[in-house]
């Protein structure tokens, strides 16, 4: 058997999602952020991270969903990628998670838009499900404004 | 040591380099004998040292690679096989090699010791393929004074030992040998050549320029606390903190400086090729050449410079009998200068050649559909002159391999703008073209001006800038105009297409319509338009930061910087927003329609000006080109019609303007003095305008400072120290002509 993999976990709405604990740079707070005008709608705005700049991407928009409710104030979980970090911005942060390979299972049929593209895989928990992203095509945003 | 010439030092580091990477490549070779490409890489070491010392004249140590090249040689094509005995031997090369090097740089010879066992032995290694060993015939290089050698050559040429064995003991010195287990330099405490310069990525180089940036931030945000500080320690340190980091900061951009002369070094030799085929005589001069750039523009550079270098020798300077047609000297002249200037590095390109024909460079650019026959027949030279840049333009009438393929000046330019620098040219036709390149002096950090609009702030790079212009009260309700929908501002007589910030990005627009306005007057591909911002605050020194994947599409903007309170601010691409608002091509319209206006767009260029003074000491200023003559008419040439003073005037009638009662004032008591009059014509009249005195004609860039209310002025100006009105000669003829009308009915 593969040895269970550990996951970073964090909500949007009562939803929780996850991701590799291996792509998490860090997680923050929320950050002072500059908008990007004519930017994709997804993006939320740049961040300073220690000199570095970050582009944050609005998950809730990515997934399409609606605004935030509590006051929109939102955690950054900010990704490792090739090209640099890109920070998304959910909710509110989960436990780290460590999911074995038997509960995982591949979306569901009826899983439609957007979500169907992002979730590669369901993590059938005790109490609730965890909804595994791709982060690769999360962080693949259509360029058109 | 001290004398020692800049190529032989460069030999040494570079051998040192060669010799510590054969010692690990040897040593891989004895692990693993078939290692192909290993024998190939040493090869090219030895190879390289044995090019250089035969270079050099170091003949010892070049035979003695020699030798090592020849079994090496056969070794790689597998005709000898690789045994512990031939790496010995290789790496006993090696050791005498660092020994020679070593006395190379403390005597500036290879020394005494032939190593003839040692060569015997790699000859022997060769086997049936060896030549005979080269005693060299008594050609020993300086010093030639056999010394007593402390080293016998066989210990050295113990081939076949294990490494430790093979090792040379200390240098011809008369000490005692060195424990055998220590590398032989390890005797000398002085620097060497190879101690005194390391070779350093150019990518840790980057890193450590960004780091330095962000102290640079760190920095300018610590010091924004001492304005409120009066802890005398505290603002002992931050200014400590501030000298320190600007030196850091100077010094690593030094680390990233290299002479110019690294990239015009091989234009000669190009130069020299093209002429040859060409059948031309060119010269190429320099100066400047230890202006020094940043690394990356260098680069940047290199190819565009090139390119023009080549276009001139091929299109540029004539062949010699054409220049004897036109009395030059048979050599053409290809002179390359560099300087600072502001802040930024000119590279200029000259050649005493034909220069660009104007009237065939728009033929061919009517030919090739690039204008049309009107555009071409309203373009100005300097304009005609920067068609050389379009895309699929090209002048030269037969394709050589050279040039002339079309693809090559609209790339030159195109690269040079991605540095952030500026392609401007000063055509004299048959008699040469100077190529001006204006670039900045580093990538990593520019200065910018910082607006602000929609609450955000935003960068804009100082090298776009031109102007700044900030109408108020009555001005900034009536100074914008409107052409079927689209702003226009007057600037100086000319029509500067006007972009709004916040409604080309999309922010939320300012409501108070009473305040201030205030227009950024940048330049686009020699194109000018205003943005209009709502606050302009500073210029600051900023470091230029990447945009994520995510943004790299967004031609709108360059980068992204963070600014002294820590939040980041977006760098504006002016030419993407000139682009997005499209006022680049509307601006070339409106360019070549004012090329023949009275007043051209001064785009911040020398301008002449015509000085001088209306009564009561107020001095004005006009453009000299709207004058059409300066006269003085005597007083009893003055006759009246009606109330108007007029003049006869070349058959014709000149009614007289006072501008001292234009302006509201009244002329002083000049009964009988000679009238100093500034001709002017509006449409196809020609009016006299009265001043006081003319004072002078200064050449000087225009700066207006403030834009005037009272009509009949286009602002205020310094010129030559002194706050000066601008006339505007045309508004004044015009209402004059006016006044005249209505008096006629």
């Amino acid at each position: 058997m593969s040895k269970p993999r550990q996951f970073c976990t964090f909500y949007l709405g009562r939803a929780l999602f996850g991701v590799e604990v291996h792509k998490v740079q860090e997680v923050l707070r929320d950050q002072v952020m500059t908008p990007v005008p004519l930017a994709p709608d997804v993006v939320r705005g740049l961040i300073n991270l220690r000199g570095q700049i970050v582009t944050a991407i609005d998950l809730r928009r990515r997934l399409d969903r609606g605004p935030r409710e509590n006051g929109g104030r939102s955690m950054n979980v900010v990704l490792r990628t090739e090209e640099g970090a890109v920070s998304l911005l959910v909710d509110e942060i989960g436990d780290v998670l460590e999911i074995d390979d038997s509960v995982l299972e591949r979306p569901p049929e009826n899983l439609r838009g957007v979500s169907r593209e992002l979730i590669s895989r369901v993590a059938k928990l005790e109490h609730e499900l965890l909804l595994l992203l791709d982060t690769d095509k999360v962080l693949l945003v259509p360029t058109e404004a | 040591m001290g004398e020692m010439d800049d190529v032989v030092s460069e030999f040494l580091v570079e051998s040192h380099e060669n010799l510590d990477r054969l010692d690990t490549d040897l040593l891989a070779l004895e692990s693993n004998p078939n290692a192909r490409e290993m024998l190939a890489s040493i090869f090219r070491s030895i190879h390289t040292i044995k090019g250089t010392c035969g270079f050099l004249g170091f003949g010892r140590l070049e035979s003695l690679s020699h030798a090592g090249e020849n079994l090496l040689s056969l070794l790689r094509d597998g005709k000898v096989g690789v045994d512990q005995e031939a790496t010995g031997a290789l790496l006993s090369l090696v050791d005498a090699t660092r020994r020679m090097l070593d006395n190379i740089e403390k005597q500036g010879s290879e020394g005494p010791d032939e190593f003839l066992e040692l060569k015997e032995t790699l000859t022997r290694l060769q086997g049936e393929f060896a030549k005979p060993v080269q005693r060299p015939g008594g050609a020993p290089t300086a010093a030639s004074a056999p010394i007593p050698s402390a080293t016998p050559p066989a210990e050295l040429a113990l081939a076949p030992a294990p490494v430790e064995a093979a090792r040379p003991v200390a240098p011809p010195s008369p000490a005692a040998p060195a424990p055998s287990t220590s590398a032989p330099a390890a005797a000398s405490t002085e620097h060497s050549v190879a101690d005194n310069s390391i070779r350093v990525d150019v990518g840790q180089l980057d890193k450590l320029m960004n780091l330095v940036g962000e102290l640079v931030l760190a920095r300018n945000q610590v010091l924004q606390f001492t304005t409120s500080s009066c802890d005398n320690g505290f603002l002992a340190t931050t200014q400590r903190l501030n000298l320190i980091t600007t030196e850091l900061q100077e010094s690593v951009m030094k680390t990233r400086m290299q002479p110019i002369s690294n990239i015009w070094s091989k234009l000669p030799r190009v130069v020299r090729d093209l002429s040859q085929s060409l059948g031309k005589k060119i010269r190429v001069e320099m100066d400047g050449k230890e202006t020094e750039l940043d690394k990356t523009i260098l680069e940047a550079i290199k190819d565009p410079l090139t390119h023009i270098v080549r276009n001139s020798c091929d299109h540029g300077i004539e062949a010699p009998q054409v220049r004897a047609q036109r009395g030059k000297p048979a050599e053409g002249v290809l002179h390359l200068r560099a300087f600072h200037e502001g802040g930024q590095v000119i590279i200029e390109i000259s050649d005493d050649g034909g220069g660009i024909d104007v009237e065939r460079v728009k033929r061919k650019a009517v030919t090739n559909g690039l204008i049309t026959q009107e555009q071409a027949s309203r373009m100005g030279e300097r304009e005609a002159c920067m068609l050389i840049f379009a895309a699929g333009l090209s002048t030269a009438s037969a394709l050589s391999n050279i040039s002339g393929r079309g693809v090559g000046m609209d790339v030159v330019r195109s690269n040079i703008e991605k540095t952030g620098g500026q392609v401007d040219l000063h055509n004299r036709f048959l008699e040469g073209l100077t190529i001006r390149i204006k670039i900045p002096l580093t990538l990593a950090i520019i200065p910018a001006l910082v607006v602000v609009t929609g609450e955000e702030r935003f960068a804009i790079p100082q090298v776009s800038l031109l102007e700044l212009v900030r109408l108020e009260g009555e001005a900034a309700r009536k100074g914008i105009e409107m052409i079927e929908g689209s702003p226009v501002y007057r600037l100086r007589g000319a029509l500067l297409p006007l972009v709004h910030l916040d409604r080309e990005l999309g922010l939320a627009q300012r409501t108070n319509g009473d305040a201030a306005v205030n227009i950024v007057v940048l330049q686009a591909d020699d194109r000018h338009f205003g943005l209009v911002v709502d606050r302009i605050c500073d210029t600051e020194e900023i470091v230029v930061k990447p945009l994520g994947k995510l943004l790299k599409g967004l031609s709108t903007f360059a980068g992204a910087t963070i600014m002294g309170d820590g939040k980041v601010a977006l760098i504006l691409d002016v030419m993407g927003i000139a682009q997005r608002a499209r006022v680049i091509s509307e601006a070339r319209e409106r360019a070549s329609v004012s090329a023949n206006a009275a007043t051209n767009a001064s785009e911040g260029e020398q301008r002449r000006l015509l000085l001088f003074s209306v009564g009561g000491g107020q001095r004005m200023a006009a453009a000299l080109e709207e004058a059409a003559r300066l006269e003085v008419f005597a007083a009893d040439q003055i006759e009246l019609s009606g109330h108007q003073r007029v003049v006869q005037y070349r058959d014709d009638i000149l009614p007289l303007i006072s501008l001292a009662e234009h302006f509201g004032g009244s002329e002083a008591d000049i009964a009988g003095q000679p009238l100093p009059v500034v001709v002017v014509r509006e449409g196809d009249r020609s009016y006299g305008l009265v001043v006081e005195r003319i004072l002078d004609i200064v050449e000087q860039e225009l700066k207006v400072q403030r834009c005037a209310p009272r009509a009949g002025l286009l602002g205020t100006a310094v010129i030559g120290g002194k706050v000066t009105d601008l006339l505007d000669i045309a508004a004044v003829a015009k209402r004059f002509a006016s006044e005249c009308d209505t008096h006629a009915i």
